[in-house]
């Protein structure tokens, strides 16, 4: 019987360095994952692991040591690191000689088993769950009709479906500016109404001419519709305040970057809508602008600068 | 388990009554211990100087469990298709007898819940109650935190509205700047790299299926936990946990699992 003011003494670990070194260990795992994933994060992974083992054998070191002097002479003696545990012993004794008893057998080829049963069914149900969104996933071209109905440096809200067939959920915006001829071919600026913040549609910074409105009937699912507008101030976000000049570029608030763009062909004197793709910032206007074009992005992740190292991948698209 | 004669007096009438009221439970007992299981949970010892910051784990329990059954019961109705959402939340609210009470009391339940959960937990830091030996329900109850909040987020979008559609398209965009990953859980959750049809429904399952099974899962644990390492004294308390001051009648445990001194052996109602 020990005093019991002391009672919950043993269960306070003695000081020792090996949390210190495991934690240095996760966080150059943390910083590896961002700056050198294949080479300093394992380094911070093996740090990890290896002080970790450390801090284990060291936190139980009395009570693996305890258990040595009750059993009796032979085997477990030697064994400090790993004695048996002893409801085992007490439980069967082996034949000398006999090393894997049958219950033991038994025991792992149960767990084993309904590892693989478990294992079969879950895997393909997780895979269910995570890969559909990754795959399959693009911008399908879409036509906006003639381009007759985009006069020559006229802004126009153009509205569209990028999948007809999914209903309102697709219903997409961008703004359409025809620039005029370039090289004897039309030349058309094309901006995507997400905002680079967080995603919210960005509304022209100048009046909007509903009355003028024209819908043109691409087929029977594709409505087209084009309302002009005069966004002298640009195009400005109501969800944070994000504010662009009218070729995108970022003027004040919390985007990082300049708006998205789409490419864009013609054919059969048709504007047909391309893929999307993402603006650091755009020198110059019109025709003459001269765009520095990145890889779609998501909202909010940066293109250039140094913070790109924080969105090496994406997925997809 | 017999019907004990407790009381001096007793019209055979009552004996029959209380044999009759005591078959059932008896044979119950007998088959499963469920009653002795159950008295055993709420007739348990706690300290004699328990108050009233001390019902705010069950509160918040019991504000989850009016999310669970109005939300099972919303899910008759509900649909989770992008066409027809809005339409079935207009339907509920409006036409359905009782329909505006169970998604009204769903609604502001859930911020009953979420404020539940914060003062609950504000009361056990201040009280220690996270120390050594619940550090582990301190954990548990912090998943159950972040579980909780998903709940909230996933649930925002289902009325599918523009406030709901908006905040979430906002949501899943804050959820991919994170680093590295991020994109890659934006698209997780919008199903794919556009909010589309499979969004809604994603959200919809997740937030009635995945979610709650963790929550209840780890409520289960949670409660184990605190039957098992017993309720806190407060900390003003003059008989704090494991402390032997005036105790002639308290005998430490020692068999060897490593619990003594860490529930007040002495109950209210025994002193």
């Amino acid at each position: 019987m020990m005093e019991p003011q002391h009672g919950d003494r043993p269960h306070l670990p003695g000081p020792s360095l090996y949390p210190i070194a495991f934690a240095a260990g996760v966080a150059c795992i943390l910083v590896g994952l961002i700056v050198s994933p294949l080479i300093i994060a394992p380094i911070g992974a093996g740090i990890a692991v290896f002080f970790g083992y450390l801090w284990a054998r060291d936190a139980t070191k009395e009570y693996r040591r305890t258990p040595a002097p009750i059993e009796p002479e032979g085997a477990g003696t030697d064994l400090v690191t790993a004695p048996p545990p002893p409801p085992e012993a007490a439980m069967a004794e082996p034949e000398p000689g006999e090393r894997f008893p049958r219950s033991r057998f038994l025991e792992a080829s149960t767990l084993g088993l309904g590892a693989v049963i478990g294992g079969l069914v879950t895997i393909p149900v997780i895979g269910f769950m995570v890969v559909p969104p990754f795959k399959g996933q693009g911008y399908p071209t879409v036509d906006l009709g003639p381009l007759e109905n985009f006069p020559e440096g006229k802004w126009l809200i153009t509205t569209f479906a990028e999948h007809p067939d999914q209903g309102l959920v697709s219903h997409r915006t961008v703004f359409v500016r025809n620039n005029g001829l370039l090289n004897n071919e039309p030349s058309f600026t094309i901006i995507w109404n997400r905002c680079v913040h967080l995603g919210c549609p960005v509304q022209p910074n100048g009046p909007v001419q509903p009355d003028q409105k024209k819908v043109v009937t691409v087929s029977k699912i594709q409505q087209i519709s084009l309302t002009p507008t005069l966004p002298a101030g640009g195009f400005g976000c109501p969800c944070h305040g994000g504010q662009y000049d009218p070729e995108g570029n970022r003027t004040a608030g919390p985007p990082v970057r300049a708006l998205n763009r789409y490419n864009y062909s013609i054919v059969n004197g048709r504007l047909v809508l391309g893929t999307p793709y993402s603006v650091s910032h755009v020198d110059g206007t019109g025709k003459d602008a001269r765009i520095h074009a990145y890889k779609l992005a998501g909202p909010g992740m940066h293109v250039d600068g140094w913070e790109q190292i924080f969105y090496p991948v994406q997925p997809p698209h | 388990m017999a019907v004990a004669p407790t009381r001096p007096k007793k019209s055979p009438g009552r004996q029959k009554l209380e044999a009759a009221v005591n078959y059932p439970l008896d044979w119950l007992e007998e088959r499963s211990g469920l009653i002795g299981g159950l008295k055993y949970f709420l007739f348990r010892k706690v300290p004699g100087d328990t108050n009233w910051f001390h019902t705010l784990g069950s509160a918040t329990l019991t504000a989850f469990l009016v999310q669970a059954v109005t939300g099972v019961i919303l899910a008759m109705y509900y649909k989770p298709d992008p066409n027809s959402a809005y339409q079935s939340i207009n339907h509920i609210t409006n036409d359905l007898t009782l329909g505006w009470l169970v998604r009204g009391m769903h609604k502001w339940g859930a911020s009953v819940f979420i404020i539940l959960l914060f003062f609950h937990m504000a009361r056990v830091f201040l009280f220690g109650a996270y120390k050594y030996p619940r550090e582990l329900n301190w954990i548990i109850g912090v998943f159950l935190l972040v579980f909780g909040m998903l709940e909230g987020f996933t649930g925002y979008l289902l009325p599918w509205d523009q406030t709901a559609y908006w905040a979430t398209v906002v949501g899943i965009n804050l959820n991919g700047t994170a680093p590295i990953l991020g994109p890659f859980l934006a698209d997780f959750l919008r199903s794919g790299a556009e909010i589309g049809p499979d969004t809604l429904a994603r959200f919809y399952s997740l937030h009635m299926l995945i979610i709650p099974g963790a929550i209840f899962a780890l409520i289960g644990l949670h409660l184990y936990l605190v039957v098992r390492l017993g309720v806190t004294s407060p900390p003003w308390s003059r008989e704090a946990a494991g402390g032997l001051s005036a105790g002639a009648d308290y005998e430490p445990e020692r068999d060897g699992n490593g619990r003594a001194g860490l529930t007040q052996q002495r109950a209210r109602g025994t002193r």
